[in-house]
């Protein structure tokens, strides 16, 4: 049976993670490729790189950062941050990521799914939506999160898998951050729409949360970042408490 | 020894590039005819679909099929799709190497697809599983193969139909899953292709 997945999630801004891990032996706690060998070593099932860097130089360094970590680890890892082209995402993914996640540039030119898909294939074309919640609907938004696109998340996901897209990475705006719970509504209403895996992001605070999101919510994957780098709970931990509550997840 | 990785895809190589270097094997990115001949073991990647794959082999098609009971083979995902006959992938049927008898077809559509994420490899007698730990592999996937001979079956998976994961004939070796990217397991996969290749 498929197992659940765990995924940490790194922000990275001019080469360096921007909310460090705190972990005790680490050296230089700012470097990413030293924490994705860690999540690597403990059990993560993949990882996901957030690029937030803004310069002109980015794309340069990016793809070197993509080089160094890819030399490291020994599970599949996706980046996300800016992509905007086909060139892009082929230098992305030939300096050794198995996968791009694309954002705004998806909602300013739907057809970019749709040719990334036809180069690449679908398994490594991850499409991520920013929802946050209105009264009657969820709105997705771009640009970090930042600027308002009227698109109904629900109505959005069903166009980007038609348009190809392998996977939804799925944010709740409201609940990231928060540590407050995953928005459990938002996520299993649209992993019941769609055919492809969803990938819960925004809101993990307790074991429960993740369980929560795994089952109730239907997420096929569940991305984390502050309660694994924070140190409050190990991946190691994670998947324990799923496994006693008969999740099935990756043995470590 | 040579190990050649066929080169067939604009997509990510650096992986199982790095995943032999690791056990101390220099592997070759190429598709020319001297280096086929040369080569100890081929290995097919993962990467891109069957027809566009199957297009930028058609000119090493017959030079595969003339060496393909001298050298080893690895097959990864799309890589072990394409020793079989032919896949529905893309709007027609198209051709593969033919190496083994049966097709590949799609999952079936009671499943999300693709088939994303670690799942568990039950172990026919494979030589590729030889000491491997948990059995958990990583797969990326939305076409399956139909090996006429099930005795070439030697691991299997479920993800809503029970589906071959691991493929063993004689020199001819391909998992569904992705070794490169699957940990520690993976590892031990890559070294018990090699230790087979070295003899």
């Amino acid at each position: 049976m498929l197992a659940k997945r765990i995924i940490p999630c790194l922000d990275i801004k001019d080469n360096r993670v921007v909310k460090g891990i705190h972990f005790r032996d680490l050296k230089d706690a700012g470097d990413p490729v030293a924490q994705a060998s860690i999540y690597d070593e403990e059990g993560a099932d993949e990882l996901v790189f957030l690029d937030i860097t803004a310069s002109k130089q980015k794309r340069k360094t990016l793809i070197e950062l993509v080089r160094r970590i890819a030399d490291v680890l020994t599970i599949p890892f996706t980046v996300g941050g800016g992509i905007k082209s086909i060139d892009d995402i082929y230098d992305i993914l030939k300096a050794g990521a198995d996968k791009v996640s694309i954002n705004t540039s998806a909602v300013k030119n739907p057809k970019l799914i749709e040719k990334a898909v036809f180069e690449f294939g679908r398994q490594c074309i991850v499409v991520s939506i920013d929802a946050l919640k209105k009264n009657e609907w969820y709105e997705v938004y771009i640009y970090g999160g930042t600027k308002p696109t009227r698109l109904d998340a629900y109505e959005w996901s069903k166009k980007v898998v038609e348009l190809g897209a392998g996977e939804i990475l799925l944010t709740s705006i409201d609940a990231d951050g928060a540590q407050k719970g995953y928005d459990i509504e938002l996520t299993k209403n649209i992993s019941s729409i769609v055919n492809v895996p969803v990938i819960a992001s925004g809101g993990a605070g307790t074991l429960k949360h993740i369980y929560d999101v795994l089952t109730i919510g239907k997420a096929d994957a569940a991305l984390m970042a502050s309660i694994l780098h924070y140190g409050k709970y190990s991946i190691r931990e994670i998947k324990e408490y799923l496994l006693s509550r008969g999740i099935n997840v990756r043995p470590i | 020894m040579k190990f050649t990785i066929l080169d067939y895809s604009v997509g990510n190589l650096f992986s199982i590039t790095n995943a032999f270097r690791k056990e101390g094997i220099d592997t070759v990115i190429s598709s020319s005819i001297r280096d086929l001949y040369e080569s100890d073991a081929i290995i097919l990647p993962g990467v891109g679909s069957f027809p566009a794959a199957m297009k930028k082999i058609k000119d090493i098609k017959k030079i595969l099929i003339e060496i393909k009971k001298e050298k080893y083979f690895l097959g990864v995902c799309l890589g072990l799709q394409l020793f079989f006959e032919n896949s529905t992938e893309g709007r027609t049927l198209t051709q593969g190497l033919g190496f083994l008898e049966g097709r590949v077809d799609e999952l079936p559509d009671n499943v999300k697809k693709p088939h994303m994420g670690w799942n568990k490899v039950n172990d026919k007698g494979s030589i590729l599983l030889e000491d491997v730990d948990f059995s958990y592999f990583y797969f990326a996937h939305s076409y399956i193969v139909f090996p006429k001979d099930k005795e070439i079956i030697r691991g299997s998976t479920y993800y809503g139909v029970e589906f071959p994961s691991i493929i063993e004939k004689d020199n001819i070796f391909g998992t569904q899953f992705h070794p490169e990217k699957s940990g520690r397991d993976g590892r031990k996969v890559i070294k018990n292709f090699i230790r087979k290749v070295r003899g």
